[in-house]
């Protein structure tokens, strides 16, 4: 008889607020094994409704302030000692620059084989099979680990997360943190102001704006309002200091995934595709017929974004009223 | 301060890229550069060494004999010397196996300091700097949008997704910054002339007293079962706005798809 399988899944929240992206890697968990959610802090009472819900069999909660005082190192120890105890056939986290970090180390720690950004997992009788989609969405991989605890690492907007509820059972899981990992120390942490507006990465709709809007952002971020929609920016826009650095779409910056990326005033160089062109459905607005980015839209309108940008707001506002 | 700096040699983003028949990446048969996120690592050493007095900056890469393109353009921007892996058997190596490399050439140089890029721009993991401080025990500190030098102890500044944090370390450790941290320095005539006369060691495994066994693609605890091109997105329509109905068209197309 088969025994139960366990699948981690790292839980990404703010202040116990649970990301989207965990009812994702939770949906993908499912399909492996029984998942587990691994939550790190103090807040997991405001966790535990959204974890039960897409179907955390278990919550494991780690609450020491060593993990959240000091950058990773103490995480993946962790998470070592967690793999260690609970011996799970893959251990699913966020594809976030802190998520890869946790990831790489863990890989190391345990001797396991690493994934990043997956688009996709499916279970296989040699273990879970990826979706990887590479070189500017140019190409599309599919890899296994060979040697380990498969370790994966999935980007926001893999799979539309499913409803199944849990058991959640909850277990406190006490960490020892070793002197070694508590050495860059977090001094400072100053949370992102809320916009009101989705997270880029997580965001169903992205309104982009680039060169174009010559610094006025304005008609993207109405736009963006209109439309329930993130609000991101070409690194051209970011560099020229019209938009801050943690909206920029792009190789440099955020990928996004989105069911519908507007790209307005954006060329299309192949930095900002790599970071937009697995969206489900492209649209553009662009002055110049010959950028880049038509190559790629379903949808493009070669025009003055100055003049379109807000009769299309007005006409998405009218259509909802 | 000896400023150990790892750079990668990969192909241009802007060129056709492609795999090999092992699904490893066609290094060979596309233009390579030095990876462009790792300019960054090169000028942040750069800065550091003018800051610091008798500093260092050793230039590490792996992989095949045109990977020495990549050391050659950090010595033209103003590194001091470089060193080469280069080994048949590392061929197919992944992250793993590839920090398990320099962490040794690390490990040798007895560096105060390692520097890295936030990526490569064609794996793109950006797990790389994080494997290293775990082999050599580093403190890390990662991601550094900003980074600032009191005798020993950095301080950088790291925009995360929900916050942006503060965090400080004490030499030796390691840093990686991304493309907020500076603006890299274009090689200079004076450069270019100058990089032809600095040293270039070229190491092998056995150099580095790692066993072909443990690195390279049958080493690897991944495997690519499959590579593939995605078919080109099938063109869509596109409308000019010289009549005026380009805003209204574009609403209907979104209405149509479900968006409004």
């Amino acid at each position: 008889m088969a025994a139960v399988t366990e699948i981690l899944v790292l839980v990404d929240h703010a202040e116990g607020a649970v990301r989207k992206t965990t009812a994702e890697l939770l949906t993908l968990a499912r399909r492996l094994g029984e998942p587990s959610a691994v939550f790190v802090g103090s807040q997991v009472g405001a966790a535990r409704d959204a974890l039960k819900r897409y179907g955390a069999e278990k919550i494991y909660v780690l609450d020491d302030v060593a993990l959240t005082d000091y950058l990773v190192a103490p995480k993946a120890e962790a998470l070592t000692q967690l793999v260690e105890q609970t011996r799970p056939a893959a251990v699913l986290i966020p594809s976030s620059a802190e998520g890869k970090e946790i990831a790489g180390r863990l890989a190391i720690k345990v001797s396991s084989g690493l994934i990043t950004d997956a688009v996709d997992i499916q279970a296989g009788e040699a273990g879970p099979l990826t979706t990887q989609s590479v070189f500017a969405g140019s190409h599309t991989v599919n890899a296994r680990v060979t040697h380990g605890t498969p370790i994966i690492t999935v980007k926001p907007n893999s799979v539309t997360p499913e409803e199944v509820d849990g058991g959640a059972a909850e277990e406190a899981f006490s960490v020892t943190t070793s002197d070694a990992a508590k050495t860059a120390r977090i001094v400072e942490r100053r949370p992102r102001a809320a916009t009101g507006r989705p997270e880029l990465t997580e965001a169903a709709i992205v309104v982009s704006g680039g060169r174009g809007t010559a610094g006025n952002f304005e008609p993207v971020e109405e736009l963006a309002d209109a439309l329930g929609a993130a609000v991101g920016a070409s690194r051209a826009a970011v560099d020229s200091g019209w938009y801050p650095h943690a909206y920029q779409v792009g190789q440099t910056g955020k990928t996004v995934s989105p069911q519908l990326y507007v790209a307005v005033g954006i060329s299309g160089a192949i930095q900002h595709r790599a970071g937009m062109q697995t969206a489900k459905t492209i649209v553009a607005v662009n002055k110049d017929d010959e950028a880049p980015i038509f190559e790629l839209v379903d949808f493009g309108v070669v025009g003055d974004l100055h003049a379109v940008l807000p009769k299309a707001t007005q006409a998405v506002n009218a259509r909802k009223s | 301060m000896k400023i150990v700096c790892c750079v990668k040699y990969v192909p241009d983003a802007t060129a056709d890229r492609r795999f090999n028949s092992d699904h490893t990446v066609d290094r060979a048969g596309v233009d390579g550069v030095l990876s462009e996120l790792d300019e960054y690592a090169v000028e942040e050493a750069l800065k550091i060494r003018e800051a610091v007095d008798e500093s260092e900056i050793v230039v590490v890469t792996m992989g095949p004999d045109i990977a020495r393109a990549a050391i050659l353009k950090s010595l033209q921007m103003g590194a001091d010397s470089g060193v080469h892996v280069v080994d048949e058997a590392i061929h197919g190596s992944d992250a793993v196996g590839t920090s398990l490399v320099l962490a040794k050439v690390i490990e040798q140089q007895q560096a105060d300091l390692v520097l890295c890029g936030m990526a490569s721009t064609d794996g793109s993991m950006s797990v790389l700097p994080a494997m290293l401080a775990e082999r050599l025990g580093l403190p890390q500190v990662t991601f550094a949008s900003e980074v600032s030098l009191d005798g020993s102890t950095v301080r950088i500044r790291r925009d995360g997704d929900a916050a942006t944090e503060m965090i400080e370390a004490t030499a030796p450790l390691l840093l990686s910054v991304t493309d907020q941290a500076n603006e890299p320095r274009y090689p200079s005539f004076k450069g270019i002339m100058a990089a032809k006369k600095k040293p270039v060691e070229t190491v092998s495994l056995a150099d580095l007293g790692i066993d072909a066994a443990d690195v390279g693609l049958d080493a690897a605890w991944t495997r690519v079962e499959d590579a593939q091109s995605r078919p080109p997105r099938s063109a869509g329509t596109v409308v000019t706005d010289e009549d005026g109905t380009g805003a209204d068209r574009l609403v209907e197309f979104l209405a149509g798809q479900k968006f409004i």
